[in-house]
């Protein structure tokens, strides 16, 4: 009974409500589009945390990565005479690293070549990663063909590669890859198997794979390619002494990977006169993420707040012209018999019917937004449930907020003089 | 605290000693100065006197729009001086029926709807509404307009929506103000015809009027001055 009566005066608020379409539409943009950017500030921000946290987990939250590169004293000094470079990590790191650390799960060791690939007629430079069947445990990707390295090939020495879907299109095209030979420089391999590669730059995270991988096992790179590396440039021949070009290392738990982090960074100092490592941290980056997240939703948010509150306003203005210019239907009410909390609730079920219409509008501009920025602009965007309840309920709340003066200045209305009121 | 007089059926209504002072600036305004009357049941009394007599503060106190500044008013044995505005709201609710000079009618809704109104805040569901509002308006001669809104109708046909919108909650006493001032004679007359029916119906009818020929009408008379009854007058 109490419902149906809440109801029927939900009714008659939108009836009034039509009497005026014109003011009704214009004082609900407000509130519209005050939702609409609510809901499209959300969905952006929602979309790059979710994009990063993507990266992220591409990369592995529980991984550390140490990269070598060449110390900048190193640099101007190879520029000066032919010099061979001995810089980056060791085979001495990798074992100190894997033995010290209580939390270390396991260190994959990478050695990089840059080799042309041969087969039939086609061509491609690809870098051979070297590394040991755990790489493929530690990042993940989809195997498309085959199978990918396992401990026997390491210990048979064997000659086989696993390529990325990539470099399998731009060598092979649509033959039937598995089993055929390539050739990588001077050797020979088997390929066995092919994998997805995430490649590059996603963002901000450098990605440990790249599109144009070749793994083969590390101890068959150390056998065919050794560690030093000739680099022929314009007027000077440049080698370099480099062990290891890379080491994923798995912590056990996320909760240590900091830790483990500072600890290895600390250890490497100490046995490192150069500064010829980086250590990056996907987990930071994750933190990283979620600052921006952060960031990013307070000055949307602030935004969309103001713009809340214009519409909030706006409602209210009218709504306070409204009353006045209803003062006498309000007094006739009074005379009648009406509380003024029937005044009060007359009032403020037309403005929260108002501002629950506007959200709802809202919340429909806010879904289109951001399918238009992620079709045009490329970014991704995601609504969430929680983003479109949120809405609901500020919609709600402005109106109840914004009608509650001008509804308890109609039920303050004296009858007598409101009967009067022309 | 129930006197003799109040538990004597024929009297609706009961005023000792009522003051209404109002605050102008430094002024003090006696709009009424200490009336004592009674209004019995069933009767038809105008309230007449020039303006500024306080024959509308009068009106307004006896149609609990307003409270008295000293003094008691009862209401069909309510002492209603004391009562808060929700309580005099419910008065006027369930008790009283008001017509106005200006018709008073909410222009937005159709004829049916200002006819229901006081059934709408009495909590009426909308089925027993409209059997009423037809029934009255009926009544009242306007059966055909129920969809029409009050600027479609001239003033007779308004006065007389407004009449039964006044019968809808069927009260017992009827507040009129000025009812014929806005209607030419004729329209009046056939106004002032229906309220006389109304009355030998048995609503107790005040009306407050500056005519003497309408007062005519009226069985009772009570001129008044000065914020005081001067005269009553009986036929």
């Amino acid at each position: 009974m109490r419902r149906l009566k809440l109801v029927r005066n939900i009714g008659l608020g939108i009836e009034n409500l039509l009497l005026h379409k014109l003011r009704t539409f214009l004082t609900m943009l407000g509130v519209v589009f005050g939702v609409g950017s609510v809901v499209a500030m959300l969905s952006v921000g929602e979309g790059a945390s979710k994009e990063a946290l993507e990266q992220i987990r591409k990369v592995g939250s529980n991984n550390i990565i140490i990269s070598s590169i060449k110390s900048v004293q190193e640099v101007s000094q190879a520029t000066i005479h032919s010099h061979m470079s001995i810089y980056g990590l060791t085979y001495e790191d990798q074992f100190r690293i894997s033995e010290t650390f209580g939390h270390v799960k396991q260190v994959v060791p990478v050695k990089l070549v840059r080799k042309d690939a041969r087969l039939g007629e086609r061509n491609l430079e690809l870098r051979i990663v070297g590394t040991t069947p755990a790489w493929f445990e530690l990042l993940r990707r989809p195997v498309v063909a085959g199978r990918v390295l396992r401990a026997e090939d390491a210990r048979d020495l064997a000659g086989v590669v696993v390529l990325t879907d990539f470099g399998a299109r731009k060598l092979l095209a649509a033959e039937n890859t598995i089993g055929q030979a390539v050739r990588i420089g001077g050797n020979f391999y088997e390929i066995i198997g092919i994998v997805k590669s995430e490649g590059g730059m996603a963002g901000s995270i450098q990605m440990p794979d790249e599109e144009i991988d070749a793994y083969i096992p590390i101890e068959v790179a150390k056998e065919r390619y050794g560690d030093i590396i000739l680099r022929i440039t314009a007027g000077s021949n440049e080698r370099e002494l480099v062990e290891l070009h890379k080491m994923v290392i798995e912590v056990d738990h996320i909760d240590n990977v900091e830790s483990t982090a500072k600890g290895i960074e600390a250890m490497l100092k100490r046995f490192h006169k150069k500064d010829d490592y980086r250590i990056s941290v996907p987990l930071a980056l994750l933190q990283q993420a979620k600052a921006t997240k952060r960031t990013f939703n307070i000055v949307l948010g602030s935004i969309a707040a103001i713009s809340l509150l214009v519409g909030g306003i706006g409602i209210m203005n009218i709504m306070l012209a409204s009353v006045t210019e209803r003062t006498r239907e309000i007094g006739i009410r009074r005379a009648i018999g009406a509380k003024r909390r029937q005044i009060i609730s007359q009032f403020l079920i037309e403005t929260v019917v108002l501002s629950t219409v506007g959200g709802f509008v809202g919340i429909g501009l806010g879904l289109f937004i951001p399918w238009l920025i992620t079709k045009f602009a490329g970014m991704p965007t995601v609504v969430t449930a929680d983003s479109v309840f949120l809405s609901v309920g500020i919609s709600i709340s402005v109106g109840i907020v914004f009608g509650l003066y001008p509804a308890v200045r109609a039920a303050n209305v004296d009858p007598i003089i409101a009967l009067r009121h022309e | 605290m129930i006197n003799q007089a109040d538990k004597n059926e024929d009297l609706v209504i009961r005023l000792e000693d009522v003051h209404k002072i109002y605050q102008m600036g430094d002024q003090q305004v006696n709009a009424l100065a200490g009336v004592s009357t009674t209004f019995s049941a069933g009767g038809f009394c105008a309230i007449m006197g020039p303006s500024g007599s306080g024959k509308s503060t009068m009106l307004n106190l006896l149609g609990c729009l307003d409270r008295a500044t000293r003094g008691r008013y009862i209401l069909e044995g309510t002492d209603v001086s004391t009562l808060d505005d929700d309580a005099l709201s419910e008065l006027r609710l369930r008790h009283l029926g008001f017509i106005f000079q200006s018709f008073n009618l909410i222009p937005q809704l159709t004829v049916q709807r200002n006819i229901e109104l006081p059934l709408y805040y009495l909590g009426w569901d909308s089925e027993s509404s409209a059997e009423r509002a037809v029934e009255l308006a009926d009544k009242v001669g306007l059966a055909e307009r129920l969809n029409h809104r009050p600027t479609e109708l001239s003033g007779g046909q308004m006065q007389r929506v407004a009449i039964a919108r006044a019968l809808a909650n069927d009260p017992r006493i009827l507040l009129a103000d000025e009812p014929t001032g806005n209607l030419d004679t004729a329209t009046g007359e056939q106004i002032l015809q229906l309220l006389a029916e109304l009355n030998e119906q048995g609503k107790t009818i005040i009306m407050v009027t500056h005519e003497p020929d309408i007062a005519m009408l009226a069985r009772t008379r009570l001129h008044m001055r000065d914020g005081l009854i001067e005269t009553i007058e009986e036929d």
